[in-house]
This record gives structure tokens, sequence and C-alpha cells, in this order.
């Protein structure tokens, strides 16, 4: 509502400016009134005046140097000091817009100068080396489409919960860079290292140790999200990505790799991104286990008596989606639901299951399958395994969505 | 003579492409089947200062730390003017009040509250790497190595784990023994059907 009501204040400014140009002023007044619109226009989130009532009889507005979105679409990412999260309900497929890609960062997004930038790698090599921006972007590319999710990622405690606030610490985007074996190579990596430490240039000078076996399988050196430079909340110029592996791990705005014959035990490996397990502390847990959730229909939507398509998005760490399974009468039966071509490894793939809603209240749920044979266990599946006191990561249980009579979805808590 | 120049130059190219290659962990063909270079050139060598200035990581062997120390006195001294502001004063019940950053002073029994260096940080080496990286909040990376040592001797103290009078150095932190550290396990969870 209240964006709304700003839309509006905008264009009538806008109105006004026009009509004071089109009234003919003089050049000495028409410059302040032009500046102060311009400081409209920067601050002001949409510009365009309304449209007509019918659009093909007005010639539109040309072509511009920068896209923007339509002036009635208004996804955002829900923010809090810490982290951003990414509104789940709002998207029909898998590739998040870069600008609404979620954020989680320990000390602000740094400025870092590209021209400036490089990647020292060094510890247990033959050449330790430095590689500028341009450097790493003439080693042979690489594309990949897939998913980042924080270990923390997901929240619950009551009805009135939206994906975005359940679920939406994770997206996906393709990212593109060199391989880090490619690197590794260069440099003439030591076959005794068995971890190399990550480290960023933000104030965090933010730290993890990475088994050396994941820069020989899939992990990557990424200048480049959804086909243009990476976004500054994502590690602008370079971060690490390790495909399926917890957030916290690819590193963003990426200085430094040291190669290792041991673990560093840094700060985000041991007090953080850890939890109980039983009396234990479990800690290096870095594939994300797979995991669903239906977003359409959610909290705040309301459904119809009649043809409901349920949509979603599944995934998993450890590779592909087999199969997803949705059940519309509160977990008593269980059918596969479609899942979206091309299904891609370690990525967010989209399901959709038709279902005809007779109007009486219910539960619909989701659960995951992937190629490992690993079924998304419920939350009490999860208590059993680890215990009740679990801590907040690695929580991939089930989610329930309830129907009410009038066609209300509310989150259930468990 | 040329041609002769230009195959023996070739020959001993791919001789040593594949006495480099024979090094690598990886195979040097692409999936594709075009074949990678062992090295493909690009980059420079970083020089021994280069590194020296970014490589402040600490590792639990000690592996990293530098000269100089500290001592809990001194550490309590830095920590009020430094630390106190946002992880509060450990010598007065903050239980009720909403600190900015979280507290760090903890027993060393495993199921007490608050989870804090006492009962759920695994090894020492770890608070000098952490505090010397990018604390103070609003000033990081300020600290001299000395003052962190003694923030770190502090701590340690303030959570049982040394005694008043221990000089904290390269020598003596990674001797220290976490409370925690017997808690931690590696990753159990083996991936397939198990829920782990």
């Amino acid at each position: 509502m209240k964006a709304q009501k700003k839309d509006k204040q905008v264009i009538k400014s806008n109105k006004i400016s026009r009509r004071t140009l089109l009234g003919g002023m003089v050049a000495a007044a028409v410059l302040p009134v032009n500046s102060i619109f311009a400081k409209h226009v920067q601050t002001g989130p949409h510009i365009a005046p309304e449209p007509p009532e019918d659009p093909t009889k007005t010639i539109g507005p040309g072509p511009s140097a920068q896209g923007k979105r339509s002036t009635f679409e208004h996804p955002v990412r829900k923010f809090s000091e810490t982290s951003s999260r990414s509104p789940l309900q709002d998207f029909h497929s898998t590739i998040t817009p870069s600008d609404l890609h979620y954020e989680r960062h320990h000390a602000g997004v740094p400025a870092i100068d590209p021209q400036k930038y490089e990647l020292l790698i060094h510890g247990m090599v033959e050449r330790p080396m430095k590689f500028t921006l341009a450097e790493l972007k003439r080693f042979p590319a690489v594309s990949r489409i897939c998913f980042l999710e924080c270990a923390g990622n997901f929240r619950g405690g009551k009805e009135e919960l939206t994906p975005q606030e359940i679920l939406g610490l994770t997206s996906q985007s393709e990212w593109t860079g060199v391989m880090l074996s490619t690197l590794f190579r260069e440099v003439g990596a030591d076959p005794k290292a068995l971890w190399f430490l990550a480290e960023g240039s933000d104030a965090a000078v933010m730290t993890r140790s990475v088994p050396v076996k994941k820069a020989w399988d899939d992990a990557m050196i990424v200048y480049a999200q959804n086909g243009e430079a990476i976004r500054p909340e994502q590690g602008y110029p370079v971060r690490l990505l390790l495909p399926g592996w917890e957030g916290n791990m690819n590193i963003k705005w990426l200085r430094r790799i040291e190669l290792s014959d041991e673990p560093y035990m840094t700060r985000e490996e041991t007090s953080k991104y850890t939890y109980p397990v039983k009396d234990r502390i479990r800690m290096f847990s870095f594939e994300m286990d797979a995991r669903s959730i239906i977003t359409f229909p959610s909290y705040p939507q309301k459904i119809m008596p009649g043809w409901v398509e349920i949509r979603g998005i599944a995934w998993s760490g450890r590779g592909k989606i087999e199969k997803v399974e949705v059940s519309t009468d509160a977990g008593k039966t269980w059918q596969d639901a479609r899942l979206q071509d091309p299904v891609l490894s370690k990525a967010h793939t989209y399901f959709r299951h038709l279902w005809q809603w007779d109007g009486s209240p219910t539960e619909i749920l989701s659960r995951a399958v992937d190629e490992t044979g690993y079924v998304q266990p419920t939350l009490r599946q999860l208590a059993e395994a680890r215990g009740t006191a679990m801590g907040g990561y690695h929580m991939n249980p089930i989610t329930s969505w309830q129907i009410k009579t009038d066609g209300s979805t509310l989150f259930k808590p468990e | 003579m040329k041609i002769k120049i230009v195959v023996g130059t070739a020959l001993l190219g791919l001789i040593l492409f594949h006495q480099v290659s024979a090094q690598q962990p990886v195979p040097s063909t692409h999936k594709n089947g075009t074949s990678y270079p062992s090295r493909f050139g690009f980059g420079r060598l970083a020089t021994t200062a280069e590194i020296a200035l970014w490589d402040i990581d600490v590792r639990p062997d000690g592996k990293g730390l530098p000269a100089g120390q500290g001592d809990v006195l001194k550490g309590k001294v830095i920590y009020t003017s430094k630390c106190m502001a946002c992880h509060g004063n450990n010598d007065t019940d903050l239980s009720k009040i909403k600190l900015p950053a979280p507290v760090l002073v903890s027993d060393t029994l495993a199921k007490s509250r608050p989870k804090a260096i006492g009962n759920y940080w695994p090894y020492a080496t770890t608070l000098f790497d952490y505090i010397r990286r990018t604390m103070p909040y609003n000033q990081p990376g300020s600290l001299t190595d000395n003052e962190v040592y003694s923030i770190t001797a502090y701590l340690l103290y303030a959570n049982k784990i040394i005694k008043q009078n221990q000089l904290l150095n390269a020598k003596t932190l990674p001797g220290i023994v976490m409370p925690a550290k017997k808690l931690f396990i590696m990753d159990d969870r083996k991936g397939g059907p198990e829920v782990r």
C-alpha cells in the first residue's frame, strides 16, 4: 500500500514538471525546477505515467539504456541487519533475478576496484601466484546453474509466514568463471595438500577451510552471475562457488586461497555453522541435504474451489532431484509431482502438481527425493536422528501448509 | 636448419609438457577432447612480501602465530575500552540486556548456556585469528599483535580456561586445550537414504 502511494506522488511531480516545461517558463526558472525534479527521479521507485485506457491508441516510450520491471510488479527482498531473503513466492521458475538473490554477510558489502583486484593462491603449491581479474577471465570459462543456500535457512514458529520468511535464504543463478582445478594446475598444487583456506576481502576477512577434493570435483572461481558481472552483494568482483555446499563456504570478495595439509578451524567453522547432534557437536557439515517447499498456494494467498496447480521448488546439495512427492491430504497419501526439465544437479528444480480442491479444509505438503535415495525427512525424523536440541543449521524438514475452508493458506508450525 | 630448430623445440616442448603433466593430479585432456596445456602462463609469481601482507591466518598447531605476547590484566583493560560496549561486561549478569554482539563468557560445562568460548569453542588459536582479522567491529583489523594476545588471554581467563598469571605467545597459545574440543565430531552424514 505504501509503495503504491509513493508511486502516485512521483507520477504527480512528473506531471507538474512536464506542464511547467510546456508552459514555456524562462530558462533561469526551468533549471532549478528541473533539478528538483531530477531528485525525485533518482529517489522515486517508478516514474512511468499511468497507463492509458487503450494502449493501442498511444505511442509508448522508445528504447532505453537499461530495462526496468513493470511498474505493477514489486518483488522485494525482506532484509534484516545481517541478511536479506529472496521472495520465493514471486518466482515462476528457477533462476533468481540477480537483484533478488539472498544475502548474508558479516561486516557489510565491501567496495572493491576491479582494476586493483588480485587473487593470491599460495601455501602448498609449486608457484605461489597472483591473478588479476583480467587474467582470471583469460582462462577457459565454464557456466553452471546451481543453487546457493545459507546453512541456517529455516524459520518457523507461527502460522503467518511466507515462503520468503520460512526459506528465503536460498537463490539460484547461472554462474560463470574458471574451474578452481584449472587454477590449481596453474600454480602446481601439491598432491599432499588436503585442505585450502578461502579468504574474503570484506571487513570480516571471512575465512573457511575447504577440502581440496572439492577443487578437483566442481569448485569454481566465478566472476559473472546471470550473464553479467557478479552483484556487489554476491562478491563482486570474484567469489568462490562450491556447488551444493553451505552458503557460508562460498567465500565472496575472494582475495586469497592457501593450500594446507590440515583445516584452519576458523571461527565460522567451529563456533558457528556447527550444531548439536545428541551429545556431540557436528562440524564440517558441507552438503545441503535435499528439501522442498510449496510456494503456491502459500500464506497469505487464497485459493478457490476447483483446479489448483500446486507449485514449488526442490533441491539437493548431493545431486539431482529424483522426484518430488506432494500430499493434499495432510500426508496420508502422496503423488509424484511433475518436474520441470532440465533437472540439473545441485540446482533448484521446479515442480507442479494439479489438484482439484473440493473446498474442505486440509493440509498440503511436499517432500523431495534426490538421486542418492535420500527422502526429505519430517521434523520428528530429524529430532530422532539428532536429538531435540539440534539448533538451527542444516534443518530441512518437510513443511506443510494448512488450507482453510475459505481458501486461505497458513503455514503449519511444528 | 630452421625446420630442425622448430621440430627440436616442439619435441623439447612435448617432453617438458609430459614431464610436467605427469605430476598433475588431473588429466590434461578436457572432457570434450581438447587438450589443455599443463599451464596457460596467465598470472604472475607472488612475492614473499605480498604473501606476508595477506597471510594472517593461524592454525590450531600455532602455524601463523606472530611474535609478541600478552597477559590477562592488559587484556582486561583493552577489553573494557574496545570490546565491552558490544559484548558486555563479563562481571555482571546481563541475561536481561540485549547486546549488539554475542556474550563471550560461559562456564565450561557442555550443557550450560549461553554457548560461548568456555563451552563451545574447540580451539584457542581461533580466538587469536578471529579477533586479529576482524575486531573491533567498528575498526576491523586495528589491534596490534600484542593487544590480540592480551585480549585472548583475558577471554580465556574469564572463561576459566587459563590462570590469571599465564602469558600468551606463539609457544603457549597452541598448547591450551579447550573444554569443548572433545565434543566436536566431523560430519558423519554419508549421503544416501539415511537421515542423520
